[in-house]
């Protein structure tokens, strides 16, 4: 188990309230969410070999993830080789040192950025921002998120959380515009007048990778906006941030995955942009950034290697209950959802202990993946290890501890479950649905029944001997 | 061969004529069923909570209480998913295993294994939605996952549509899980008050009279919210249905 980080532990719980509490956008994120869902299976539908396509994607990461070292060999000489510098990052802060190297060779003072998970992962903007850098999110949903200083909620549709009327008031507050206009034409057109200057004169470019290809020495990034195809070939800079886990073997190998990803992500046949690059184009200069930042340590966990399979498609998201019900932010992590709560916890188990439990255990996440990874068995194992780590809260293992014993001993199981029958019948309503009674915050107790089934059967089926 | 009754805590302590149902369905279709007095808990709501230590003695008495029969039946999806896919905080000895290999969830007992094609006693005249525990659904296989786009089938359905005077209806998100997940019901109560509050209302605006589910343990739940919130829905174990309950 990793070393805790010193951070308060999430409230997953009180942070999801506060989301039901607010029914519009529940409403409306539950709803938006789960169209994609749909949308997806769709898809599904219309490819007979679907479930083929999932195993293929899932053997070939499995294949490169085991043999890690000589791809990313491969990848680093194919990459070099098309002209393109190569940089390892060890962790976050190399990483972060590493751009902020890279901007200052060039003086560069404004970036503009795709989409990227990573760099949040590693808290890149508020870094580079403390160094005098200033950094435009050129997705956006991400433009949105960084006006309002959030993270993103969701890994493909960030401000998915959001109402229109509260992009309205995002706009109006940070780039001007009127807080009462929520037409989303309107709302778009004034983000792209507004951004457009920004990534035409920025000095350095930055986008993610969906994926790298070691035969090739390609990074492949996959939008709708065509933002990354700015941000990479306007300035003169293009710096690549690419987790370790995103390579794949060979060109062959992207249509198995191009055809899954926006499907399942998005519910559409396909990105609207799939860019392939492999080198600087004359003049400019390409740099790409290998990150590890825990992969190789999770990469020996036996139980949760396979995470790092993850497209980043958001599929697992949008079909899950729990987080359409709760919200992206709810996860107070940079991975939110099922595939959150399965990553998280590897970084920081006491920090993240709450996010495994934020879950029904009911497996639709495991069922969408496109790269079958068994994220509700996953779950269901970091339970183990946070409490076995202690990180559980001490109520929660005392009441779990009380459990145990009543449930071991037919006399205390007896005793206890008529006191709650008799609780039931007895108490004034003040009393039953007080406080401390969580499940009654929410619903009615049953009713209780005049004698359990056991007392029940001890009349009417005496033990035969 | 006797095969053994498990009847799970919250069944027996809240809803014993779950219990009743089942067993005296099991009697009608010719299995000699015996109830072991003494019983508690399979030790799901420590186990899923991580807490193997505070598992292991309910999950030893329940192999005290059952290891001996050739087969056990339980009127709990979620309970024999435990049974099958964990119940490992003790020691995986040969009479464990044998258990755990030989326990069934009550529809498949009656679907595949006595393949049960009549209930001549049961008559059920109205209208019902289904509601596939996830544990039946995508651990047990009782029926087709949507999300796999698997050519459609559903034990609960097949036993069902043999009633007479039954009318089914299907909700707009037939899959979704309910909320309920055991302790998850209490520590994340408002996500879970709130899904169970969306699943009832999804069923009620299908035109459902009855939610019929194999797990009473979702019941309990959907009933709850359904009550907190005035949606007038009914609930009922499928057990009692085919069992002859009228209403």
């Amino acid at each position: 188990m990793s070393a805790t980080t010193g951070h308060k532990p999430v409230d997953h719980a009180a942070a999801a309230a506060a989301f039901v509490a607010d029914t519009p956008h529940l409403a409306f994120h539950d709803k938006r969410l789960w169209e994609l869902r749909q949308k997806r299976d769709g898809q599904m539908h219309g490819i007979p070999e679907w479930q083929e396509l999932r195993d293929l994607a899932s053997a070939i990461k499995e294949h490169t993830l085991s043999r890690l070292p000589e791809y990313l060999e491969q990848f680093e000489a194919q990459a070099q080789a098309n002209g393109v510098r190569v940089h390892w990052a060890r962790d976050a802060d190399e990483h972060n040192a590493t751009v902020l190297r890279i901007l200052r060779e060039h003086n560069a003072k404004t970036l503009a950025k795709s989409k990227s998970m990573l760099t949040e992962e590693c808290e890149m903007a508020p870094f580079l921002e403390r160094h005098g850098i200033t950094i435009t999110e050129t997705d956006l949903g991400e433009r949105i998120q960084q006006l309002d200083g959030q993270p993103p909620s969701h890994i493909v549709v960030p401000a998915v959380h959001k109402l229109r009327a509260d992009v309205a008031r995002v706009f109006a507050r940070t780039i001007g515009g009127d807080p009462d206009n929520s037409d989303p034409n309107a709302l778009a057109e004034h983000a792209r007048m507004t951004t457009r200057p920004l990534m035409l004169d920025a000095d350095a470019g930055m986008t993610g990778a969906n994926f790298l290809v070691a035969e090739t020495g390609a990074v492949v990034v996959c939008t709708n906006e065509g933002n990354a195809d700015l941000s990479a070939n306007l300035p003169r800079v293009h710096i690549v941030s690419a987790g370790v886990e995103k390579l794949i073997p060979r060109q062959a190998d992207l249509g198995v995955f191009i055809r899954l990803l926006s499907r399942s992500a998005l519910g559409s046949p396909i990105t609207q942009y799939t860019s392939h690059f492999r080198g600087p184009r004359d003049g400019a200069e390409m740099h790409i950034i290998l990150v590890d930042n825990g992969r190789s340590k999770r990469l020996g966990q036996e139980d949760f290697w396979t995470s790092l399979k993850c497209i980043r498609c958001g599929a697992c998201m949008n079909t899950c209950p729990v987080y359409r019900r709760s919200g992206g932010l709810s996860y107070g992590a940079v991975y939110s959802g099922p595939i959150g709560a399965i990553i998280n916890p590897a970084y920081d188990p006491a920090r993240y202990a709450a996010l495994p439990f934020a879950s029904t255990l009911n497996g639709s996440c495991t069922n969408v993946c496109p790269v079958r990874i068994n994220i509700h068995d996953q779950l269901y194992k970091w339970r183990r290890l946070i409490a076995e780590g202690g990180f559980l809260p001490r109520k929660k293992v005392f009441g779990l501890r009380v459990m145990g014993v009543v449930l071991a001993s037919p006399t205390l199981y007896r005793l206890a479950t008529a006191s709650a029958r008799m609780a039931v019948r007895v108490l004034p309503r003040a009393l039953l649905y007080s406080r401390l009674n969580a499940w009654g915050r929410d619903r009615e107790v049953p009713v209780a029944p005049k004698e359990s089934f056991a007392a029940w059967a001890a009349r009417h089926r005496p033990a035969k001997k | 061969m006797t095969v053994g009754l498990a009847i799970p805590c919250f069944i027996d302590a809240f809803f014993p004529e779950v219990g009743i149902a089942s067993l005296e369905l099991l009697e009608r279709l010719g299995v000699d069923v015996a109830y072991p007095q003494g019983q508690t808990c399979c030790g799901q709501p420590m186990a899923n909570n991580g807490c193997q230590g505070a598992a292991q003695g309910a999950e030893a008495h329940f192999v005290d209480l059952f290891a001996g029969f050739e087969a056990v039946v339980m009127p709990s999806g979620s309970c024999v998913h435990h049974l099958r896919s964990h119940f490992d905080a003790i020691p995986q000895t040969e009479r464990v295993r044998h258990l755990r290999e030989n326990t069934y969830e009550l529809v498949e007992y009656l679907h595949d294994v006595l393949r049960v094609d009549d209930f001549p006693w049961a008559e059920f005249p109205h209208k019902i939605g289904l509601h596939n525990s996830c544990g039946t659904l995508r651990s047990l296989r009782h029926a087709s996952m949507s999300e796999l786009g698997e050519t459609p089938f559903s034990k609960p359905l097949d036993l069902l549509s043999k009633v007479a005077g039954i009318e089914f209806v299907t909700p707009a998100r037939p899959d979704e899980c309910c909320g309920f997940g055991g302790t998850f019901s209490v520590a994340e109560d408002a996500v879970s008050g709130r899904m169970g509050l969306d699943k009832v209302r999804d069923h009620a605006a299908a035109g459902a009279e009855y939610i019929v589910s194999a797990d009473t343990s979702c019941l309990m739940h959907q009933q709850g919210c359904a009550r907190r919130a005035g949606v007038p829905l009914r609930f009922i174990h499928i057990a009692q249905i085919l069992n002859g309950a009228r209403a």
